[in-house]
């Protein structure tokens, strides 16, 4: 009895943790990918950690922790870098190790039992709370959204920011927003796929879509697609071998990845010997 | 002719650099004023600080509100500003120029895609209007780019160095289509050809930290050695070659 009921939050908590992680996903990463914020992402990602373990030592929720220091960070380096203030990927490294360390300080200072390090560092489904799952669900919605509502215009500024800055005076308006949405769904998604896993989740669903196409919109529906995949079949192999979800997922995609390539490959090679076999054959009768 | 543009003592520096200073200048409806000038001369400087991209430390630059903002000026850059490996295709680079009339803003009406296809058209585009960036030679990225600029119809067009990448066989055509388009727009080209310059403009500015204005298309020798700038002077002929004049003697 005990065990239906571990299996039916789990296949709940599992099929919705899913859909929301690969539309969150979906969205940011290819706006990430494309934008080239790939190591800026992985910043955000790795200074949030010093928000976890903060959260921990003052007794809050570690995940809002996580937010603010995830939100902050990336505002700071977005910041800078208009400033150019700073070599923006130095900042980066520099914030990616700091994050870090921060964490590890206040988890080994916060006095008692210590919290499931594990988990947040490949992510477990365990530990994910109907809250993690709301919160993932509000995202969502709040992302499709926004990403509905100024596809245009996030369109437009990420490929030139320049050029919309001369039509427009809400481009550093629109970056801020972006890049804290950013934060916000990494850090959301950090308690499916852990904090060292988090960025592939990010970035692999992106990059099997522009396998297949280079239109913005049909980027985001496929990676939105492969995302459900990889974390979909994710779950279900780390239920069957006891091993962290977050690595599963990240196993999955990249297969998908590697499956997705080859295929478009032998598409392509079987195409072209096609038209070039005809020419000999229709001489010869 | 009603002026678009009024330049009134203006100056403008990069941190400490003063690049243009004291400039008086107008632009007309109409016009079509070559810019020309040696490198680091503040040309590409006057242009950012026409679209707004640079803020004036001394002096005034004001629009003609009746017909034109900072805001609705067509900009070809010098060069590609955008990541040319980006997912985006011909059509919806073409159309982000419309934002010049929207700003902020969803969806593009279908006589806005109407309008861009005619764009893509003129600009012998067509075939590849769904192709992304990267499928394209350095002439066709051009025409995209000069697509961008014109199809929210401008009041006032900016070039920055267009001959750079145009191809050979589009040349002739690109100067055709900005002789078309100045029946609509004014025009103000930045450019080092000046063989080119002289047989298309109306008019032409020399702009190195300061600006002369010369009301005629005609560029003498004299005019080019009071100016006091090096002048790079390209010929057509058997064999390519390049004059470099270096001004020594200043003018003033």
């Amino acid at each position: 009895m005990e065990g239906n009921i571990l299996q039916y939050e789990f296949i709940v908590k599992g099929l919705l943790g899913a859909v929301f992680a690969s539309i969150t996903a979906g969205l940011v990463g290819t706006y990430i990918v494309s934008r080239r914020m790939v190591f800026l992402s992985g910043g955000i990602t790795h200074a949030s950690f010093g928000g976890i373990g903060i959260g921990y030592f003052l007794g809050i929720n570690p995940v809002l922790g996580a937010a603010i220091f995830g939100i902050l960070s990336a505002l700071g380096v977005e910041y800078l870098s208009v400033r150019q203030k700073i070599r923006e990927d130095s900042a980066i490294g520099i914030l990616w190790a700091f994050g870090m360390a921060t964490g590890i300080i206040f988890i080994y200072l916060t006095p008692g039992y210590a919290p499931n390090l594990m988990g947040y560092l490949f992510g477990s489904i365990l530990t994910v709370t109907y809250a993690d799952i709301i919160a993932l669900g509000i995202m969502s919605v709040l992302l499709t959204f926004y990403f509905a509502a100024f596809y245009r215009t996030i369109l437009y500024i990420s490929y030139d920011e320049t050029f919309a800055r001369t039509y427009s005076s809400y481009v550093d308006t629109f970056k801020y927003i972006t890049t804290s949405l950013v934060a916000l769904t990494i850090v959301l998604n950090i308690r499916m796929a852990g904090v060292v896993l988090v960025l592939s989740l990010l970035t692999i669903p992106p990059n099997i879509a522009m396998i297949l196409t280079r239109v913005y919109s049909k980027i985001i529906i496929l990676s939105i697609l492969a995302g459900f995949i990889g974390t979909a079949a994710g779950y279900v192999i780390s239920y069957f071998l006891g091993v962290p979800v977050g690595a599963t997922i990240i196993f999955t995609l990249v297969i998908l990845w590697v499956m997705v390539k080859l295929l478009n490959y032998l598409m392509r090679y079987f195409k072209r010997p096609d038209t070039n076999h005809q020419s000999p054959i229709t001489s010869h009768q | 002719m009603a002026y678009l543009i009024e330049m009134k003592s203006l100056s403008a520096s990069y941190e400490n650099n003063v690049v243009l200073q004291n400039i008086d200048f107008r632009v007309n409806e109409n016009d079509f004023i070559g810019v020309i000038g040696p490198n680091g001369g503040g040309k590409t400087t006057l242009l950012k600080v026409i679209l707004g991209l640079i803020r004036p430390s001394a002096g005034s630059i004001v629009f003609n509100s009746d017909l034109i903002s900072a805001n609705t000026i067509g900009y070809l850059p010098q060069i590609s500003t955008g990541d040319n490996n980006y997912p985006v295709t011909v059509t919806d680079v073409i159309l982000s120029g419309m934002m010049i009339r929207k700003k902020i803003i969803t969806r593009m009406s279908a006589s806005d895609k109407k309008r861009a296809a005619e764009v893509i058209d003129e600009l012998g585009l067509a075939a590849m209007a769904h192709s992304s960036l990267n499928e394209l030679s350095g002439g066709q990225l051009q025409r995209v780019f000069l697509g961008r600029a014109i199809i929210g119809n401008p009041m006032l067009l900016l070039l920055d160095e267009p001959g750079n990448f145009v191809d050979s066989t589009f040349e002739n055509d690109f100067y055709e289509k900005l002789k078309d388009l100045n029946k609509r727009m004014a025009i103000l080209m930045v450019s080092h050809d000046i063989g080119m310059i002289s047989s298309h403009v109306k008019s032409y500015a020399c702009v190195n930290r300061n600006l002369r204005y010369h009301p005629s298309s005609e560029i003498s020798n004299e005019q080019l050695l009071a100016y006091g700038c090096p002048i790079q002077l390209i010929t057509h002929g058997e064999v390519p070659h390049t004059v470099l004049r270096s001004h020594s003697l200043d003018g003033r």
